[in-house]
């Protein structure tokens, strides 16, 4: 039988190199996209490689749409919570966005690259969703997805492998700024961003670039100590860093069954991203409004296990603690006093803090920092309950991340 | 020798009449099924008119077939394995071809290639209609209610459905009184811009009904196809292991197993009447059982203006049934292959030929070949609905061969002069030629062929009109008015005769649900 073309999910600019380079093979689906899970065995050295030393991720699923014309800001400033009147030139914007009821559809950043022009990433397709909102106004919208390639540089030295290969040094640029560059003698940009919360770049390329370039960096990086590393790392160094995840950690509004699925940018701790002072309307602005005044029913915490708490549930039957070595992407609850008040939505051990942590929803009023409560572990098929406390996000922050 | 009393007697072997039976037995009571033909199975029947090659005869996927009747009567163990049906290419007249398969990113990838704003809004109208009708889904298991009655059994259901309506926004509320009203163009209209994807879906929203894609009320009849359900999931449609007469044979089994007798070549002439009660039946051999309840699964026109004298029956009932539309639209054309047919559009043996096959290049298409129809004509360029069962399940056909089971609309029942020899043939023949327009091997493949039309589908399955839902699936036919206002609760004016077929509520598809419904108001009502 022969395989059609069309029969197959859809690869990366950099497949040739990263397909090569992956020991066990597995696969992540990405968007439409296979991407890599891990480059080797264990996903240890590529999550250390993004905590001591310079890993790079193929982040090239990610949408992509370029928003052109004079009413580009008003579009945006339409669509999202955040005042987009304040974005300078060249910088970077994270946020989320929401339908009319105030309930997150998406997040992504939006990068101002002139007066008139931004890139927007997101996670699902939007294309439909902006085009559906620009009716009326002088924009253009134009999907940008498969024309370029993106990789993430991330970690502490980051910044210096690029230095070796950019025609333009990367010192002055700030925490969510973008600049123009040339990589290799490639025409790139570069905005200090990422998803693992340490310092880190992404690099936007033409995909006729992306070999040019990935292999320009390997070639940098090798005297730092540069890995290639897969989503699954980067997954457990984004929950360290506090960062949710679409359709893991919240439900998109237009994916949910029921109402109770959907969450608002509010109740994700995106508060510090809502300008609710800003003079323009924006869908679902009023239903923020209302909540941020009657305060949210929910909030998104992080919770960290008592490690000495947990050690005697385990040592009932002859073991020591027994932890997932990767993110776990699965609810489990988590109580108070034998009550339900919440649950995680993804959970990990994080080897640099050498703690059990989790990205967890709670109800009011449990989520105050500091609020002792229980999550779910299993011990020998049992479900049982590890004791634990309420945290602030991020669980880390290293002090290069900003400077 | 078998003696003739029973506590119910069902009229028809097909899927609904076998699950009444099934659900009758369950309870304890001691159920006959009288079946006209020598085969048990009705619509859902397995023939093999070429030796080795079997074709579902009429019926040839499934879908609604209801999880717990599955369960109820333990038809995994009688049999019943419904196998993926996983997708759907429509090929277009330039060579290309559109197709939805069984994966959301190989599907949006496919759609974005034709356009990019389609293969968006796809996503969001699945999301759409996937909620409308799990709104819908819950109100196909309820009797319908009927409004007008203060009884408190009808004010309760009211009170259900409506409850139930609460638990919906107001924005899935405004969505399903749309889709309850518009017509299938219109809806596709407001979300799509890709002609074969219209196309291909508006199909849906006629199948079985004698209306094209602009008439209204086709939205219902697309949500209605919508609904497959496979194991309790939301999925597409399956197709049945030894096909649809395995469905039949499955329930058959499980019928017998829980005490059922099964006569076939029992062909009912009518209901007796005693005392105002229908108390039993009387065969066209003669023979007469008597029973405390007769229960029919025949369309409605066999079953209250052929079985029962009409002098027991309200004359506005009567009326009602009579104006019941079950103008049949479509045939049905089975054929025997040495090989597999190639399709231009996608060369070689591949993907495509194991899921379904459509012919549906626009909605303008459909509408044309309505047209003809409207007017008392086959369509010359019919929508066509193929599958080839022996890629899905190679017992169908000997090794190397293959069936094709080609679903056609539209060809009038009420065709200009009567259906004859003549006109099968050249309906047979334009089915063939247009097949051949994309799939230029077909003719030299063929090894036999059977062709169907709406005259055979009722000669030989016995529903009147040949109309494959036993009445269309019209708004004014649906819910608390299927088949008739007031008698949408599986009992009728005569009482003792209970009606559970495809023409009661919820309505047609190898669903099942109305014999099931039908047997539980009967035991209800058991004294």
């Amino acid at each position: 039988m022969s395989s059609l073309p069309q029969f197959q999910l859809k690869h990366t600019p950099f497949h040739e190199r990263t397909s090569n380079l992956s020991l066990p093979q597995n696969w992540r689906r990405w968007a439409g996209h296979i991407v890599v899970g891990s480059y080797d065995l264990h996903v240890e050295r590529e999550y250390w490689a993004i905590r001591d030393a310079v890993a790079m991720i193929d982040v090239s699923p990610l949408m992509k749409y370029m928003i052109e014309g004079p009413d580009a800001a008003r579009l945006l400033d339409k669509l999202v919570p955040r005042d987009i009147g304040k974005m300078a030139v060249g910088q970077v914007g994270y946020t989320g966005w929401c339908d009319d009821e105030g309930k997150l559809l998406d997040d992504g950043t939006i990068s101002r690259l002139s007066d008139n022009t931004f890139r927007l990433t997101s996670a699902e397709p939007s294309l439909r969703w902006l085009s559906m909102n620009a009716v009326g106004l002088d924009v253009s919208v134009t999907e940008v997805t498969e024309k370029m390639g993106a990789l993430s540089l991330q970690g502490p030295k980051s910044r210096t492998v690029l230095n070796k290969v950019c025609g333009k040094s990367l010192d002055k640029l700030k925490y969510f700024r973008v600049m123009e560059n040339t990589l290799a003698g490639r025409k790139v940009t570069i905005s200090r961003t990422g998803y693992t919360g340490d310092l880190g770049f992404e690099i936007w390329m033409d995909v006729a670039d992306a070999l040019a370039v990935w292999d320009a960096l390997m070639e940098a990086g090798r005297d730092y100590g540069i890995v290639p590393c897969g989503i699954l790392a980067m997954d457990m160094a984004r929950v360290e860093a506090g960062l949710f995840m679409i359709d893991v950690d919240y439900t998109a509004a237009n994916h949910a069954w029921i109402e109770g699925q959907k969450s608002s940018p509010l109740e994700m701790g995106l508060d510090w991203a809502v300008h609710l002072d800003k003079p323009a309307y924006f869908v679902g602005r009023r239903a923020l409004e209302r909540e941020q005044a009657a305060g949210s029913a929910w909030k998104l915490m992080g919770f960290e296990v008592d490690w000495a708490g947990m050690e005697p549930l385990f040592a009932k039957v002859g073991l020591p603690p027994q932890i997932p070595a990767m993110a776990v992407r699965g609810s489990l609850p988590v109580m108070h006093e034998g009550k339900q008040v919440g649950y995680a939505s993804t959970s990990t051990w994080s080897p640099v803090l050498k703690t059990y942590i989790a990205l967890v929803h709670l109800q009011r009023p449990y989520y105050e920092p500091g609020t002792k409560l229980s999550m779910e572990v299993t011990v020998e098929h049992k479900r049982l309950h590890a004791p634990g406390k309420v945290v602030k996000l991020p669980f880390y922050e290293p002090e290069w991340k900003k400077k | 020798m078998t003696s003739n009393q029973y506590d119910a007697v069902v009229i028809g072997a097909g899927h609904n009449g076998l699950i009444a039976a099934a659900y009758l037995a369950r309870a304890g009571k001691k159920v006959c099924v009288l079946e006209r033909r020598e085969v048990v199975g009705g619509a859902a029947v397995t023939a093999e008119p070429f030796p080795g090659y079997r074709f579902s005869q009429f019926s040839y996927v499934v879908s609604l077939l209801r999880p717990e009747i599955i369960r109820d009567l333990e038809l995994p163990r009688h049999g019943l394995k419904i196998l993926p049906l996983p997708s759907t290419v429509t090929p277009m007249d330039n060579g290309d071809y559109l197709a939805a398969w069984d994966d959301h990113d190989l599907t949006r990838q496919e759609l974005y290639r034709h356009s990019p704003r389609d293969a968006e809004a796809s996503d969001e109208y699945g999301r759409v209609m996937a909620r409308a009708a799990k709104a819908i889904k819950p109100i196909l298991g309820l009797v319908p209610p009927d409004p007008s009655s203060m009884s408190p059994r009808d004010m309760l259901r009211m009170l259900k459905v409506g409850q139930y309506a609460k638990s919906l926004s107001e924005k899935e509320l405004y969505q399903i009184a749309k889709l309850l009203t518009q017509s299938a163009a219109d809806l596709l209209n407001d979300w799509f811009e890709f002609d074969p994807l219209k196309g291909t879906k508006s199909a849906s929203g006629i199948i079985g009904t004698f209306l094209g894609p602009n008439s209204p009320g086709t939205a219902y009849v697309l949500l209605h196809h919508y609904m497959g359900e496979i194991d309790g999931a939301f999925r597409a449609w399956g197709f049945c292991k030894n096909g649809n007469g395995g469905v039949t044979q499955a329930i058959a089994s499980s019928a017998r197993a829980l005490g059922v007798d099964i006569r076939t070549n029992a062909s009912v002439q009518q209901v007796i009447v005693k005392g105002g009660r229908a108390s039993g039946v009387a065969l066209a051999n003669g023979d007469e059982l008597q029973a405390k309840v007769v229960i029919s699964a025949a369309d409605p026109k066999r079953s209250f203006l052929q079985f029962v004298e009409q002098k027991h029956l309200p004359g506005e009932f009567v009326e009602q049934i009579k104006n019941f539309r079950v103008r049949g639209s479509s045939g049905k054309v089975n054929i025997a292959l040495s090989e597999l047919p190639d399709f231009t559009c996608l060369p070689g043996e591949n993907a495509l030929h194991r899921g379904a096959i459509s012919i549906s290049p626009s909605m303008e298409y459909i509408e044309r070949a309505y047209d003809e129809a409207k007017y008392g004509q086959f369509a010359k360029n019919p929508y066509i609905d193929m599958i080839i069962p022996s890629m899905i399940d190679r017992d169908m056909a000997p090794p190397g061969h293959h069936v094709m089971s080609c679903f056609v609309q539209y060809a009038p029942y009420d065709i200009e002069g009567g259906w004859d020899d003549a006109k099968r043939d050249a309906f047979g023949e334009t089915v063939i030629s247009t097949i051949e327009r994309y799939a230029p091997n077909i003719r030299r493949a063929i090894v036999g062929k059977q062709v169907i039309t709406p005259k055979d589908i009722e000669m030989i399955a016995g529903i009147t009109g040949g109309n494959i839902f036993h009445g269309e699936l019209l708004l004014h036919q649906l819910f608390f008015l299927r088949p008739a206002p007031q008698w949408a609760d599986f009992r009728t004016p005569l009482p003792g005769y209970y009606f559970g077929a495809s023409g009661a509520h919820p309505g047609g598809g190898v669903m099942g649900a109305a014999g099931k419904l039908a047997a539980q108001e009967v035991l209800k009502d058991w004294k």
